[in-house]
């Protein structure tokens, strides 16, 4: 029988099926942190377990630590007990840990693919929504809440119902100046913050297929911000390129045979998925959001929506409370708007390829002096990219501050933050009230979008900038 | 965790759509390595001013005292966003129980559910209705019966949830007792895998 990609892992991992009830999925890669996690360290010693498979871990701190000073003792309490708890249970529970100071440390859904530890075929979980991230290889990689943490850690397994299945086909050439980020606001612009809640998705297509593991990682990245449980993208050539000679990639006669294997990861031809939909790569143009969640996003010459365009009356009061936070007008333009602030890193996009693209707009300019800029590389190996490249030379001469690695001023819990009643292009994920600290207003972009704006002050279309 | 059963309450309208974790409970917070305490930063930022408890929104609904329940009604795709089980724990720790809401996000639905607070998904005709009622009105919710029904008027709705964790939820079990009681298959289970 033609099968989807996604059932062909999800079966080949299912232990069991309980009967009207969730299905049990073995486990192949946890990651962990140190927000999530704690509890449930403590929920397994209270019930007198063991990690049952403590090498099928790996851990890295990064959502709670400061981006400066790495090496000293985090300043604020609460935080640096959080962060040492996590060394403290890694040890205890004999748990690789690339911890503050370690090489390898860096955002999760960063150091993952980038050590090879990310494989085709794999189911992944994380007590992290942005898991899906690495369902670029090809895998089943999910988010998960810390009660499943702890299954994770007593089983190696996880009880999940299994969701229903989506395509998403890009298809053609993508216009220039539009990245992956765009593609993914894009869609979800289409398809609202809840239109893939309830599925999996596997995004296909020639326009997913001309990207590098690099792009196709943002996009999984933010499918959950559709409500997707996961993404997931067929492995291939260039999947295959990426994987090739990575720390903990296969190497040899086990590469040649895992090779094989990851060769037969795709939906089969005629295989059935729940849901289709198909988005021509033309229609595409640099996208920004302008409102209280990731699917309330235009395309940047376009204008903000009038409330009188809005049918459903739910969504009418939604985007007034919106423009309201967001300080915006409804049917107003946000080209040549000033922005505060610039944040160019998160999950989403801080590693190489994507520094490489604000590197190829600011190249020889200056930031503009109303703008405080952010530039924060995903994980230590980027950062050592970035110096091998000289793209630092490129950032520091812009005025940029760079940053180390970690989440940064995504998410508004360490000391990165956006001041309350300010604006952040960000290249990160979600514009909830607050994300970025109490009161801060973000608008998502891309890199490039983000780069232009950190040279003009205000939101500008990057074709505009550079040619 | 502790049973549930059934839950005869007043409740504590919310209306607004696509309440994210965030507005459940800032990333701030999160700093805790414990389960317990984070009920005082429910809804935190929507509660006070400049982050002050001695500043309250007098408009918020949790600050006005003659709304009290221990089932909340929230607009759709409730819990949206990040997997943080802490939004699940402060609702908890708040004293909900119950969360009524026309759709729900994934993650946010098994965090609730293994931490005993149930998640109730009921169409958005009879969601307004709910909205519509006066201040004081009961709902009653029944997990053996998989009913919610507006005490007022007897009106009622079937919800959905899988046999498997209406066993767990009456019972307080957790999956990991579940799952603990079959390791041996999960042993034999890997052997395949190799």
């Amino acid at each position: 029988m033609s099968k989807t990609l996604f059932e062909k892992i999800w079966e080949k991992h299912l232990v069991k099926s309980i009967p009207d009830g969730p299905d049990v999925i073995y486990i192949d890669k946890h990651f962990i942190h140190e927000v999530t996690s704690p509890q449930a360290f403590s929920g397994i010693e209270k019930r007198g377990q063991q990690i049952f498979r403590p090498l099928k871990t790996v851990a890295t701190a990064d959502h709670n630590v400061p981006t400066i000073n790495q090496h000293l003792p985090i300043v604020e309490e609460l935080s640096r007990l959080q962060v040492q708890k996590l060394v403290d249970n890694c040890k205890k529970h004999q748990i690789e840990l690339y911890g503050l100071g370690h090489p390898f440390q860096g955002i999760v859904h960063v150091i993952g693919p980038e050590l090879g530890i990310t494989q085709p075929g794999m189911t992944i979980v994380c007590g992290d929504s942005h898991t899906s991230t690495h369902g670029a290889f090809g895998s089943i990689a999910f988010g998960i809440g810390t009660s499943e943490v702890e299954m994770v850690f007593a089983s190696q397994c996880i009880l999940q119902n299994k969701p229903k299945v989506m395509r998403i086909n890009v298809e053609g050439e993508l216009n220039k100046g539009v990245v992956s980020k765009d593609i993914i606001l894009y869609i979800i612009s289409k398809i609202s913050a809840s239109g893939a809640t309830g599925y999996f998705v596997e995004y296909a297509g020639s326009a997913i297929r001309a990207l590098s593991m690099e792009a196709r990682m943002t996009i999984c990245n933010m499918s959950i911000e559709m409500g997707a449980r996961g993404g997931m993208i067929a492995p291939d050539e260039t999947t295959f390129e990426y994987m090739k000679n990575r720390l903990f990639a296969p190497k040899d006669d086990a590469w040649d045979e895992k090779l094989e294997e990851w060769k037969k990861l795709y939906s089969d031809e005629d295989a059935v998925f729940d849901k289709e939909i198909t988005i021509k790569a033309e229609e595409i143009e640099p996208m920004i959001t302008y409102g209280t969640n990731p699917g309330l996003g235009i395309t940047i010459n376009a204008n903000v929506p009038t409330v009188e365009s809005i049918a459903d009356e739910g969504e009418r009061k939604n985007l007034i409370k919106a423009l309201e936070y967001m300080g915006l007008t409804a049917g107003q333009s946000l080209k040549g708007m000033p922005v505060q602030n610039v944040f160019i890193g998160s999950c989403t996009n801080s590693r190489i390829e994507d520094l490489r693209l604000v590197a190829s707009v600011i190249k020889g300019r200056k930031k503009n002096e109303n703008v405080n800029v952010m530039i924060v590389p995903g994980s230590q190996q980027v950062a050592a990219q970035l110096s091998a490249e000289g793209l630092d030379v490129i950032f520091t001469d812009a005025g940029f501050k760079i940053r180390q690695a970690g989440c940064s001023a995504c998410l508004g819990m360490n000391e990165d933050k956006v001041p309350a009643g300010e604006y952040c292009i960000s290249t990160s994920n979600r514009n909830f009230e607050g994300r970025q600290g109490a009161g801060s207003r973000t608008l998502l972009a891309s890199p490039l979008t983000a780069a232009a704006a950190a040279i003009t002050g205000v939101i500008t279309d990057v074709r505009e900038l550079v040619n | 965790m502790k049973p549930l059963k059934n839950i005869q309450s007043t409740f504590i309208p919310l209306t607004e759509e696509n309440i994210d974790t965030d507005q459940i409970i800032p990333a701030r917070f999160l700093k805790s390595t414990s389960r317990e305490g984070f009920g005082k930063n429910l809804f935190r930022d929507w509660r006070y001013f400049n982050n002050n408890e001695a500043q309250p929104k007098a408009d918020f609904i949790l600050n006005k005292p003659e709304y009290k329940g221990s089932i909340l009604v929230a607009g759709k795709n409730f819990g949206c966003g990040s997997s943080r089980e802490h939004a699940a724990w402060s609702l908890l720790d708040y004293g909900f129980n119950v969360v009524v809401s026309s759709f729900f996000a994934d993650i946010f639905k098994n965090n609730a559910l293994n931490n005993g607070v149930l998640p109730v998904q009921v169409s958005d005709k009879f969601l307004q209705k709910i909205f519509a009622l006066e201040n004081g009105s009961t709902l009653s919710v029944d997990l053996e019966k998989q009913t919610i029904t507006i005490d007022a008027t007897g009106e009622q709705e079937k919800f959905d949830i899988n046999n498997y964790k209406k066993t767990c939820l009456l019972n307080g079990y957790d999956d990991i007792d579940y799952l603990l009681s079959i390791k041996q298959d999960i042993i034999n289970f890997e052997k395949t895998l190799a």
